[in-house]
């Protein structure tokens, strides 16, 4: 059976760990970038950084996809919950701050606005309420989208319509290489985004870049061996694109998925919170199913917005620029409870991960 | 975050399956050719991707090779 648990083994763990301090180079330091919130919690909660040696650092990139939605795009649904349509988000999303006010907030001032646990929920709730206007808010990765595309080739009722806050990993990857002062030594790329695309979209980073990078899994024996592969290549001055993670990433990815995806969205350039807007990392719905696209129903798009509150450091958090701990108002103004940023806010966000592993 | 589970049971586009301890749910398979007793990675309710049981083992065999070769040979 597939018992992911064998990817836990301590005993293997520590072997691999001897295995990095022996390959790792000696005095450079050497910064390994991941780029997903998942990847930042199993190095969280396995205390993975303290089994490296101390000139390797594993930062965490801008693979939160709840973090990077800009407040432009929580407002947006804020605007359209305020009006009284009603919106489905999935639960994480209903804290991120917008410019003024989140959906929460909406909610509390007596909009309609309901988790729900998968796009299909969200369809399913407006078959129920035909007299409902409701929204779908559909953020996330690669990974998310064709969920979204599936639900849109499948024609929801007339009610029905999506705020389409898709973001794509590559693009974000190749913004991280272009900040001067990060200095990326090696990347460990999404295992669940690859899923879906594949091992080619990545090929510019070794070739063009030359940044050998690294699709890895998501339990710690995973990071480990993708850390670890990472450093042996660094030593070795090699750049290559390495598939860790093959139980469950192919080269081509999801054939069926990457399909639907063309069949129902095109690139666009999209905002990014803190980030700006980056080149092609965004999607829209192509014009046949315009009908379904929220911003166009209701007119309500929404260029400009305040992403970062004063003091918060959550701009410089995604991009791994600084740990969440050098913000001065981490676990002090900011914490799980009452967050200040949207790195607090999600389950994935780099800050709530610190907050929920400090050691005591 | 996606987990994994195992396909129970399959209803058209829908399969019931079982993340372990006893926790079952409905998801949509639409975007995977998943079969009953495969284990697939769910994610926000849809299945997509299946997981290959030989590239798991094999995975793990590379990593006691590479730790055993490289221990014979350190010093
Ligand atoms: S600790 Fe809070 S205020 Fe500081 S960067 Fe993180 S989310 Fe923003």
């Amino acid at each position: 059976m597939t018992e992911e648990r064998r990817f836990r083994d301590p005993v293997l763990a520590d072997r691999i760990a001897e295995k990095i301090r022996s390959v790792a180079p000696k005095n450079d330091i050497i910064k390994i970038c991941h780029v997903c919130g998942t990847h930042e919690w199993t190095i969280s909660h396995y205390g993975i950084r303290s089994l490296l040696p101390k000139n390797v650092e594993v930062i965490a990139g801008p693979g939160c996809p709840v973090c990077i939605v800009p407040a432009a795009e929580i407002d947006e649904a804020v605007n359209l919950a305020l009006k009284g349509v009603t919106i489905a988000c999935f639960g994480d999303v209903l804290r991120v701050p917008g410019s003024e006010i989140s959906l929460l907030d909406a909610k509390a001032r007596g909009a309609d606005v309901t988790v729900v646990y998968s796009a299909m929920d969200a369809v399913r709730m407006a078959k129920r309420n035909p007299g409902k206007d409701l929204v779908f808010f559909a953020i996330g990765f690669e990974t998310t989208v064709p969920s979204t595309a599936v639900e849109v080739i499948k024609k929801p009722p007339k009610n029905f319509s999506f705020l389409i806050s898709h973001r794509l990993i590559p693009p974000a990857m190749e913004f991280m290489l272009g900040i001067g002062d990060l200095h990326i030594d090696a990347f460990i790329a999404p295992g669940h985004v690859s899923t879906i695309i594949g091992l080619e979209p990545y090929e510019i980073f070794p070739k063009v870049y030359r940044m050998p990078t690294i699709i890895a899994g998501f339990e710690p024996l995973d990071i480990l061996i993708a850390i670890y592969m990472a450093l042996k290549q660094i030593s070795e001055r090699k750049a290559i694109l390495e598939n860790e993670y093959k139980r469950a990433v192919t080269w081509n990815g999801n054939i069926k998925a990457k399909a639907l995806i063309n069949r129902t969205f095109r690139v666009v350039n999209g905002a990014w919170r803190g980030l700006g807007r980056l080149p092609d990392s965004a999607l829209k719905l192509i014009d046949d199913f315009i009908e379904y696209d929220a911003r166009e129903k209701y007119g309500i798009k929404i260029e400009r917005g305040r992403d970062i509150l004063p003091g918060c450091q959550c701009h410089l958090v995604i991009i791994g620029k600084i740990k969440p701990t050098e913000c001065p108002l981490f676990m002090k103004a900011c914490t799980p409870q009452k967050p200040i940023g949207s790195c607090m806010v999600s389950s994935e966000g780099t800050c709530r991960i610190w907050a929920r592993n400090m050691p005591l | 975050m996606a987990v994994p589970a195992k396909i129970l049971e399959i209803n058209g586009d829908l399969a019931k399956v079982d993340f372990g301890g006893g926790v079952m749910r409905e998801v949509n398979i639409m975007l995977v050719d998943a079969r009953v007793g495969d284990y697939v990675l769910v994610h926000a309710g849809y299945a997509i991707q299946v997981l290959d049981e030989k590239e798991a083992e094999e995975t793990l065999m590379l990593w006691r090779e590479i730790i055993e070769i490289e221990d014979a040979g350190a010093p």
